[in-house]
């Protein structure tokens, strides 16, 4: 099982690279800016290769079949239709096959539900169709909306390279701190959903869910409401900026003097 | 009553339009149901072009938001209640009784009143198109609070699904009453066909969640209505036991739209490898099996919604488990099909095209098991891939299978052959031009049931819009084919596929109005 392990993680690292330089990547998931996230891309390679492998034995016997075995061939069908051995082996084998996929799973899931040590805990609300970021215990909260103009939404205009994936407010973060995020809703359900954090929980009214997150490297992360949530339900996308720890409490105090950032507080 | 009149009332039926509306005959009944699916089939398939058509390029062309909603949800509705389930009815009633030798099914009046409750309850939902605040626009899942959401339409949604289940359920009491009474002498259960074994667990399933399925509907309906709070937070309740509810009768649900497929290809594969079934007996456990484990997989459809840990870890390890018997169905068909003597004829091309790609379906089926990548996946289009994976050449091909095997038996007449075969490559070429590059759009993350996506994502789109339409218009021919078989062709003979084994290839082709009055003998 070890080598087997093993073998799949060579396997999988090797066709990583080997996309990579082809420029394939944008077609996969991606392996996002935290370790939870690079974990994350493992687990789904590790299951694809271990898919593509059963499917290459399976569909492969099964060609071989229709090619060889065919009437126009000549041949007398045979007359088995038993084997308790077969029957036994085939259910055997996945099933191992499955335990060695099912704990690393475990162990990546279990990382995802540890919330401990958070530094920063910031409270997200879905609204429809747009998001609320309160900074816990601080004065910083504001509202985050779609900001392509419906010009582009309906062809008037040409769109912009970040169409649909912008916002007037981005939330901003410092990396390398762990995050906490509160999640509920105002009204309908929604789903807070940005792919290259691994982080996907549903925004659910009456109710607060948790996940956490550190991210590695600053950048412009975007994502998107991901729960049907309604007519705009596509139009309500999610942009994080991951700074540096100076930069980001620079940001945070600005932002909480009133007026100074132009950002509308909520319930204030 | 006479003697003279007791003999002849039962071959004396009234035509024209009563003879459809008063029927209590099995084929009758089912040949309305899969006329009803085709018809169905036709609707909801223009519903998806007008979603693939809004998505063909980025920004919004041809419909408002709120509308497409109404597409993607109406688009569900109807092929879910109205094709895959209705269709698999129609061959139950039609094939079920000639399997076990019976000579009608059990309750055959109840058959004709499920049948006719259909018509009613998609005229009721399709009517709300037309009705102030649209058509039912929250998904077919119907999550509140957005489903409470809906305008006019609401109680129409709720009492259509309440006709849908009470059919399902009288269908599904019928088959079981059918095939635990109405076997021929010597027909015990582990000789029946597999289509009837699966029909026989599928009825259970659909006896089990119909009833719960309602039951949650009734309560979003008093919620809107009568002021409870089962779903409403800021009245005590909890919208997340909505989702508990639902996929208590969903996860079933989608076995109940996949067994009789197993049944289906389980017959066709022996036929045309001329070798019988490998393990028949393994065959039926595993059905048994994925409808056990089915009752206890369907929070998988709920990772995110913030159950606990222990939550997550039971029902990942579950549904991975739901892989075992799933293979071992898949591993019994490839064994039938080695060193047989194998010939390609059009339900056997459906037939190998669904074992492929319900595989390739249940494969990413696999994926989504896995909860950490599932936060990924989830709401995606790489599940809009995945589902319509195992339900359209997994569920819709074996339908389609079917309606080419017994075809001619039904009719007397045998199919066009080479139009089959073209109907089978454009369908199978289409099929994967539409959902293969879903997969794709989904990992690189774009969400499901939007209008408009970011630029990113135009590309696949594109590609499969394209692949849309020409699957939707390969179906023509399917139509074409089915109609042109019923008004004429080469006659079939009784046995009609050289490898043919079983009851329904002793009787003549098409069969007589009651199948056997005298039980046949069973070896």
């Amino acid at each position: 099982m070890r080598y087997l392990n093993k073998f799949l993680v060579f396997v999988m690292v090797s066709f990583t690279t080997l996309t990579a330089n082809a420029g394939w990547l944008d077609l996969n998931m991606p392996q996002g800016v935290t370790d939870i996230s690079q974990e994350v891309f493992g687990l789904h390679m590790l299951i694809l290769w271990i898919c593509v492998a059963i499917g290459v034995v399976v569909f492969g016997a099964m060609f071989w079949s229709i090619l060889m075995h065919r009437k126009s061939k000549g041949v007398k069908p045979a007359t088995f239709h038993e084997s308790t051995s077969l029957e036994f082996l085939w259910t055997i084998v996945p099933f191992v096959i499955l335990i060695g996929m099912a704990i690393p799973a475990t162990k990546t899931l279990i990382k995802m539900y540890d919330h401990s040590d958070s530094e920063i805990h910031i409270k997200i609300t879905g609204y429809q169709w747009l998001w609320g970021y309160e900074y816990l215990n601080t004065d910083v909260s504001f509202y985050s909306k779609l900001s392509t103009p419906y010009d582009e939404i309906y062809n008037k205009k040409e769109k912009n390279i970040n169409y649909l994936q912008e916002v007037d407010n981005q939330l901003v973060v410092p990396i390398n701190k762990k995050i906490r995020f509160l999640l509920t809703s105002n009204d309908v359900l929604h789903a807070w959903w940005v792919p290259d954090l691994a982080l996907k929980k549903d925004a659910i009214p009456g109710f607060i869910n948790e996940m956490s997150v550190v991210i590695n490297e600053p950048g412009i992360y975007r994502g998107r409401c991901a729960e049907l949530c309604g007519r705009h339900h596509g139009f309500m996308p999610i942009v994080i900026k991951a700074v540096a720890e100076d930069e980001y409490d620079e940001w945070l105090a600005n932002a909480g003097k009133d007026n100074a950032s132009g950002l509308a507080k909520i319930n204030k | 009553m006479s003697s003279v009149v007791k003999d002849t009332h039962h071959e004396d039926h009234p035509s024209g339009i009563m003879r459809w509306i008063t029927t209590t005959n099995h084929k009758d009944i089912g040949t309305l149901y899969l006329w009803f699916a085709m018809i169905m089939f036709f609707i909801g398939g223009l519903m998806a072009l007008v979603i693939r058509s809004e998505l063909f390029q980025p920004g919004l062309q041809f419909v408002d938001p709120q509308f497409f909603n109404s597409m993607t949800t109406m688009h569900a509705l109807v092929m879910i209640f109205g094709v895959v389930m209705p269709a698999f009815t129609g061959l139950a009633n039609w094939m079920i009784p000639i399997m076990i030798g019976g000579p009608d099914m059990a309750l055959p009046r109840m058959n004709n009143w499920s049948f006719w409750i259909m018509p009613f309850a998609f005229s009721m939902l399709l009517s709300t198109l037309w009705m102030d605040g649209g058509a039912p626009a929250g998904g077919w899942t119907l999550y509140p609070p957005l489903s409470l959401q809906t305008g006019d339409a609401f109680p129409f949604l709720i009492f259509a699904i309440h006709f849908m289940g009470l059919s399902s359920i009288m269908g599904a009491i019928n088959i079981v009453a059918t095939i635990l009474n109405m076997r021929a002498p010597g027909m015990t259960l582990m000789k029946m066909p597999l289509f009837v074994w699966t029909w026989l667990i599928t009825a259970f399933l659909l006896i089990a969640v119909m009833p719960v399925l309602a039951g949650g509907v009734t309560m979003l309906l008093t919620d809107k209505f009568f002021g409870t709070s089962f779903f409403n937070a800021a009245g005590g309740g909890d919208p997340v036991m909505f989702q508990h509810i639902f996929w208590f009768f969903g996860h079933p649900e989608v076995y109940i739209l996949i067994l009789p497929s197993f049944g289906v290809v389980s017959a066709i594969i022996p036929t045309f490898a001329r070798k019988p079934l490998f393990g028949y007996s393994s065959m039926v456990y595993a059905t048994a099996s994925i409808a056990f484990l089915s009752f206890i997989v369907w929070a998988h459809h709920m990772f995110t919604v913030g159950m606990p840990l222990a939550g997550e870890v039971f029902f990942m390890f579950a549904t991975m488990l739901i892989a075992v018997p799933t293979g071992v169905k898949v591993f019994n068909w490839v064994t039938t099909m080695w060193k047989g003597a194998m010939t390609f004829e059009t339900p056997m091309l459906f037939a190998i095209g669904f074992i492929i790609m319900f595989t390739i379906g249940g494969f990413s089926g696999l994926m989504l098991a896995i909860t950490p990548a599932d936060f990924q996946y989830h709401d995606t289009y790489f599940v809009v891939a995945h589902f319509h994976y195992v339900l359209v050449p997994g569920s819709i091909f074996a339908i389609m299978a079917a309606c080419y095997f017994w075809l001619p038996k039904w009719t007397g007449n045998m199919y066009p052959e080479t139009l089959g075969k073209i109907h089978f490559w454009l369908s199978t070429f289409f099929v994967n031009l539409t959902f293969f590059p879903m997969h794709f759009v989904g990992l690189a993350g774009m969400p499901r049931r939007i209008p408009d996506y970011s630029l990113q994502f135009a590309d696949y789109n594109m590609i499969a819009s394209i692949g849309a339409f020409g699957f939707g218009f390969a179906q023509l021919i399917f139509l074409y084919i089915i109609i042109k078989t019923i008004r004429g062709g080469v006659k079939a003979t009784d046995k009609v596929w050289e490898g043919s084994e079983g009851l329904e290839w002793t009787l003549p082709s098409p069969p007589p109005y009651h199948s056997f009055n005298t039980p046949p003998v069973i070896k």
